[in-house]
């Protein structure tokens, strides 16, 4: 599924960071589309987590651009991201276990009242906040045992696509993962490639980093391999092209 | 492949349409742990389920059935325990540990702790009882005792949050003896006699002849402070601060600034105290206070808030403040020995944190079997 004739929602255009002495993303090109499930490979230490994280804020390139919607922007945080409409998901997740799926959703960016006041001073929208959440919750078809329970008492599935959830109701544009299946099950992983087809059914960008294969060619539309910092292939993952994956990932052919 | 989008259907799934706020609300679980142990849901899990719940219910109301069936017992013994007279004495002793207790679970639920509330009080006695003395207006005296303990507590905060202090209680133990000092310093040493009427009517009259001016004192306090946590969006972030720093800093949560002003309300609440105990006793004293951090840390603690953070009520301190004070009174009319009233109060705690204990394990029990049942 190739986004013929139409504008990238994301591209990194010759991106290039330098922590020290090492080169950890070299001239890299992606485009993103909408609408389409982008899988980012490549073994520890290939640049991988260094590309989302300029994607999503954590870090600025040293050089090279990145372009929004045809426009280029300047990311100085993650909530710079949040504000272009990018969310991501962390591996650790960044859940509240304390806190309801309701304050999770919202942390940072309560619905609060009345504007005049300071943010911190506000009045929460508590009704607001929990029907909105419950509408994602359901239009994303995860079930909780219990809407007003911590987070931190949900099993590793359902804590995922709380997490995953969250990404989900306030992007406009894009959702970053990063290894959202690693720490589940079978059934669990099942369900949350489930709400990644349902981003993409919805015409956001999803970029996913996995080191699963199966769900990589599973779910993703389109694969960009690296390694050494270095964009080294893109293709479309299928059972066919799983070997040539592979080798790309461990660098077996130039 | 892709074209998979509907919800896959599990087995052993009973209702087809789980989307619904009835079925949701229900305890079911979408998504099984496929890793936990399958022969958990062969056994009956409905009775286990039942039994969990309950026994979890109990656990999470502990501290107030204990409160109950402690005055209950109290009560049956003495007939003394429930005369108005002896209630306004343990109302009136439990203010102070009451309104240090509130600003003492705003800075657990942060995972900190204050040692320096006690000092503080007694600082501001003191610093009330010398601005009255050198001829200042009564007006300025409130303000000058809330104005100390918020000045200890903002000193708290900023040595912890921008003088990076590795922990808390090293901030507040340097605090505890420094303010201590100062208290001493300020006073020679020795207490000061009388304080404004204002401030005398404010911690030791009562209404009726027994309900203590300080109660409404520490009911506006827990007010304030029930508000705070559960109304407005800076509430809601101190328990995020507590419940996950680093996710709380990813999501620009103004995490520096939330510090301190838990710790600057802790000194505030040790400043209310202040103003209450120097109305008490008409006076202000260097010696007052002490111990009192570990009483409000005790009963921040005893009613259930959690020393790793990002938990606790206010309901919970203030039952966990009553407790202590019914025990003390309870032993006082009884005419035990003091010895006694620490070594119950230990048990106590000890009780308090292990059923605390125990309810998260028996939540992680009822977690894994509700997971096992999809």
């Amino acid at each position: 599924m190739t986004q013929d004739g139409s504008f990238p929602m994301l591209s990194v255009r010759s991106g290039t960071k330098r922590f020290g002495g090492v080169l950890a993303l070299d001239e890299v090109d992606v485009d993103v589309f909408a609408g389409e499930v982008l899988a980012v490979l490549g073994d520890n230490g290939a640049g991988k987590s260094t590309l989302i994280k300029c994607m999503s804020g954590v870090h600025r390139l040293d050089s090279g651009v990145i372009v929004v919607d045809g426009d280029p922007v300047q990311m100085h945080s993650p909530s710079d991201a949040r504000a272009l409409g990018i969310e991501t998901v962390y591996q650790d997740l960044a859940l509240f276990d304390n806190l309801s799926p309701t304050a999770n959703f919202y942390a940072g960016r309560e619905m609060a009242w009345p504007r005049w006041l300071p943010t911190g001073m506000r009045l929460l929208r508590r009704r607001s906040m929990s029907q909105v959440t419950q509408e994602v919750l359901d239009r994303l078809q995860v079930a909780l045992p219990d809407f007003e329970a911590p987070v931190g008492l949900m099993s590793g599935g359902q804590r995922q696509a709380v997490a995953v959830a969250r990404a989900t109701a306030f992007v406009s544009r894009l959702v970053i993962l990063d290894e959202p299946t690693a720490a589940l099950g079978v059934r669990e992983a099942a369900r949350v490639l489930d709400l990644i087809r349902r981003l993409r059914g919805e015409g956001k960008a999803v970029v996913v980093i996995s080191h699963a294969m199966d769900h990589v060619i599973e779910v993703a539309d389109r694969a960009l391999v690296m390694r050494r910092g270095r964009k080294v292939g893109e293709l479309t993952p299928s059972e066919d092209s799983r070997e040539q994956i592979v080798s790309l990932i461990v660098g077996g052919e130039g | 492949m892709k074209e998979r989008i509907g919800r896959p259907v599990e087995a052993g799934q009973i209702e087809p349409d789980s989307t619904t706020p009835s079925a949701r609300s229900r305890d079911r679980m979408m998504v099984g742990k496929e890793t936990a142990p399958m022969h958990q849901s062969a056994e009956p899990p409905a009775r286990s389920d039942a039994a969990l719940r309950m026994a979890l219910f109990l656990l999470r109301a502990g501290p107030l059935l204990i409160l109950v069936l402690l005055i209950l017992v109290i009560a049956s013994v003495t007939p003394l325990f429930l005369t108005t007279r002896n209630i306004g004495n343990v109302l009136a002793q439990t203010a102070v540990i009451a309104v240090l207790s509130l600003g003492q679970l705003l800075v657990i639920v942060t995972r900190g702790i204050d040692l320096s509330v006690g000092s503080t009080l007694a600082l501001a006695t003191v610093a009330g009882a010398l601005v009255f003395h050198s001829g200042n207006s009564s007006l300025v005296v409130i303000p000058v005792m809330l104005g100390a303990g918020v000045l200890v507590g903002l000193v708290n905060g900023l040595l912890f949050v921008k003088g990076r202090i590795p922990h808390p209680f090293i901030v507040t133990l340097a605090t505890f003896t420094l303010v201590r000092g100062v208290a001493l310093w300020l006073s020679d040493g020795r207490p000061i006699q009388e304080v404004p009427q204002v401030v005398q009517v404010i911690g030791g009259d009562s209404i009726l002849g027994w309900i203590p001016v300080s109660t409404f004192v520490v009911a506006a306090v827990a007010v304030a402070v029930w508000l705070l946590t559960t109304r407005v969006v800076w509430g809601r972030w101190i328990y995020a601060v507590g419940g996950n720093p680093e996710a709380a800093r990813r999501t620009a949560i103004p995490v520096s600034a939330i510090l301190v002003s838990v710790y600057l309300f802790s000194g505030l609440t040790a400043g209310i105290a202040g103003v209450l105990t120097a109305g008490r006793t008409n006076a202000g004293a260097p010696t007052f206070g002490a111990l009192a951090e570990l009483d409000a840390i005790a009963a921040v603690i005893i009613g259930g808030a959690s020393f790793l953070g990002g938990r606790g009520k206010v309901s919970q301190a203030l039952v966990g403040a009553m407790m202590i004070g019914v025990i003390r009174n309870a032993m006082n009319l009884a005419n035990l020995d003091s010895f006694f009233q620490l070594i119950v109060l230990g048990i106590v705690i000890i009780v308090a944190v292990e059923s605390d204990v125990l309810r998260g394990y028996l939540e992680n029990r009822l977690r894994l079997i509700q997971a096992t049942r999809t």
